[in-house]
């Protein structure tokens, strides 16, 4: 039975998915770009993807967004230069902006068809990717997400189709945590959200985030990670 | 006819909202075409068309939460004609022909009776109920379309039984755990800080606005016209209040330590009620501002806080707040101080009352007025004092200015 594991896992990891790393794009930008892989890969044209990048400063509102979880005028947001848009991915309101390294997994789920188990293999993701950097993250029953004590530390929003997934994962390395404040009230206290720069008291640098991600994510999703060009 | 039921997207999923249909009943539909999406936590997910056809029903609304496997939509295929569903509807009369309580009739209900209501389509928010409630779906009598069972017919049942039977069993006490959103928590936090850190003590007063109900009726129509402003007594209140704390400073003030400390700027913070709390937006230097810019203030501030305009710097340094039960009909309250304030005053809701003037009996316009003040920083005779002297500007300047 070991035998037969190894030999499955072996073959598993055969798969290759493409790694692009893009150092800032445009949510919208970024929405058409996974649009299309997402199309590509449903009419098997296309190869798996993990896009790993930056927005500029943005505030998405996602299919379960209520109203009263943004603080601020949309109008208000906008003069203050954070643009805002709906998704389609799963969940609320979130920030997303420079420093925090966003993850949109473009990967066929068919032949392991949950998702739950999807949600919970990227926590696991970002789980080990911090905790190669000492950090010891957490799930929180029925809060999807990584957490250090109360503070997020990664969120999550999902969309799938034809199990085919897209959006995916943000993990909080040196983001601005201010600006977190938007989607929290009077600006009193941060202490929802924190980022690897507030627990580990220093800048973590992108590229060693990219590099725990992408092994991590070969091992939990059994597939070969190769650059995209 | 071909039924759409909601697929197993997970081992732990036993159920998911229906987020958005993207057809209606009668329009038609390809294989694989997107019918709707579901979600779940925080994941959505499309769910093609399993064939092609016309949509027949729909049996689920958006934001409907359905178990995994419930039937949530009926696709007739081109080619079908409406006869299957004639044939359903041609057994109703049969299956739902006994009348009278269900609980009575559920037991007697021949198999094959209810092997042609297992045919019948119920939807997933009914399925559901009648599983909770142990309930045989086939020996309800429908009201809906058809004879079909509806959510609404259940209810009713439930309730009858509980109430015809009264000897129900003691249910486990039945409780909902809500997580406090963030506003809650925050006022939450902020009022529990408030009590622990200030020694608190409320004053009444009874104040005459009789004057002032004058005054404002005066002005109501002047400042909608003119400055489309809904003139309330708020503004005058603010203006008393100023007056007040310029005679009595340590009502303008904040406790530190061991020093108390004087503000020379009077920045008046407004509780407003909304959808999600409440918030406290400032008006700042209420001193340089008469009645009418008080009046623009307040009323630009309080709708900004509806519609979510307000900023941080809306909301930062007040230096007293005024809160307004009144408004929901409160006659006195004890508000909480307004950290690191040191005084907060709660208004009342003016009514008209008999009140004795000059030994007799007369009509006055009245509202009590409460203060909730810091102990630590002042005694009751300043809190007094400095109510006293907000009375007497409501009282004495609103009625005999002109």
């Amino acid at each position: 039975m070991s035998m037969n594991r190894a030999l499955s896992t072996n073959s598993a990891i055969g798969e290759s998915c493409s790694v692009e790393i893009l150092e800032s794009i445009s949510y919208e930008d970024a929405v058409v770009l996974q649009e299309s892989y997402v199309r590509l890969l449903i009419e098997g044209n296309g190869s798996e993807r993990l896009l790993l990048l930056q927005h500029p400063p943005v505030i998405t509102l996602g299919r379960g967004f209520h109203e009263q979880n943004l603080l601020y005028s949309k109008e208000w947001l906008q003069q203050h230069g954070i643009s805002i848009h709906d998704s389609t991915r799963g969940g609320d309101v979130t920030y997303h902006g420079p420093g925090q390294v966003v993850g949109y997994p473009i990967i066929d789920l068919s032949r392991q068809p949950d998702l739950h188990l999807y949600l919970r293999n990227l926590e696991e993701l970002m789980i080990r990717c911090v905790g190669d950097f000492g950090l010891n993250a957490t799930r929180k029953q029925g809060l999807t997400g990584i957490w250090v004590g109360d503070e997020k530390l990664g969120a999550i929003g999902v969309r799938v189709v034809r199990w085919v997934t897209s959006h995916g994962f943000a993990l909080n390395v040196n983001p601005d945590l201010k600006s977190f404040e938007y989607i929290v009230p009077c600006g009193i206290k941060h202490h929802g959200v924190t980022s690897l720069q507030q627990l580990l008291g220093r800048e973590v640098p992108l590229a060693e985030v990219h590099e725990s991600l992408i092994k991590h994510f070969e091992i939990i999703f059994k597939r070969k990670c190769v650059s995209a060009d | 006819m071909i039924k759409v039921i909601v697929p197993q997207i997970g081992q732990s999923i036993a159920e998911a909202t229906i987020v958005k249909w993207f057809k209606k009943p009668g329009e038609s539909i390809e294989k694989g075409e997107t019918l709707l999406e579901i979600g779940t936590d925080k994941v959505n997910t499309e769910i093609p068309a399993p064939e092609s056809g016309i949509i027949a029903e729909l049996l689920a609304k958006e934001d409907d939460v359905v178990p995994v496997g419930a039937e949530i939509a009926v696709i007739r295929s081109a080619g079908e004609a409406q006869e299957p569903a004639s044939v359903a509807r041609a057994s109703l009369p049969a299956v739902g022909g006994h009348g009278g309580p269900p609980h009575d009739s559920a037991p007697q209900t021949p198999a094959a009776e209810r092997s042609i209501a297992d045919t019948m389509r119920y939807s997933p928010v009914v399925r559901k109920l009648a599983q909770e409630h142990n309930m045989d779906l086939g020996a309800i009598r429908g009201t809906g379309e058809g004879g079909r069972v509806t959510r609404e017919d259940l209810m009713k049942i439930v309730e009858s039984l509980h109430s015809d039977i009264g000897a129900t069993p003691a249910k486990e006490a039945s409780v909902r755990r809500v997580p406090m959103s963030r506003v809650r928590k925050l006022i939450a936090e902020h009022m529990a800080l408030s009590r622990r850190t200030a020694a608190d003590v409320t004053t009444f007063f009874e104040i005459d606005m009789t004057g002032v109900v004058a005054q404002r009726e005066k002005a109501r129509e002047p400042y909608e016209k003119q400055h489309k402003i809904k003139l309330t007594y708020l503004p005058f209140i603010i203006d008393a209040v100023v007056k007040g704390l310029r005679a009595f400073p340590v009502l303008n003030s904040s406790v530190e330590q061991d020093e108390i400390v004087y503000k020379d700027d009077i920045h008046i913070g407004i509780a407003v009620a909304v959808e999600e709390g409440l918030v406290v937006p400032v008006i700042r230097n209420a001193d340089r501002k008469n009645i009418l810019e008080l009046a623009r203030a307040a009323q630009d501030l309080s709708n900004r806080a509806r519609n979510k305009r307000l900023t941080v710097e809306d909301l930062e340094n007040g230096t007293f707040t005024i809160t307004n039960p009144g408004v929901f009909g409160a006659l006195m309250g004890t508000p909480i101080i307004h950290q690191p304030q040191v005084a907060i005053l709660g208004v009342g809701a003016v009514v008209k009352r008999p009140v004795v003037v000059q030994d007799a009996i007369v009509i006055r316009s009245m509202a009590y007025f409460s203060l909730s003040y810091d102990h630590r920083a002042l005694d009751g005779s300043t809190a007094d004092g400095f109510l006293a002297h907000v009375k007497r500007t409501l009282e004495e300047e609103c009625a005999t200015a002109e």
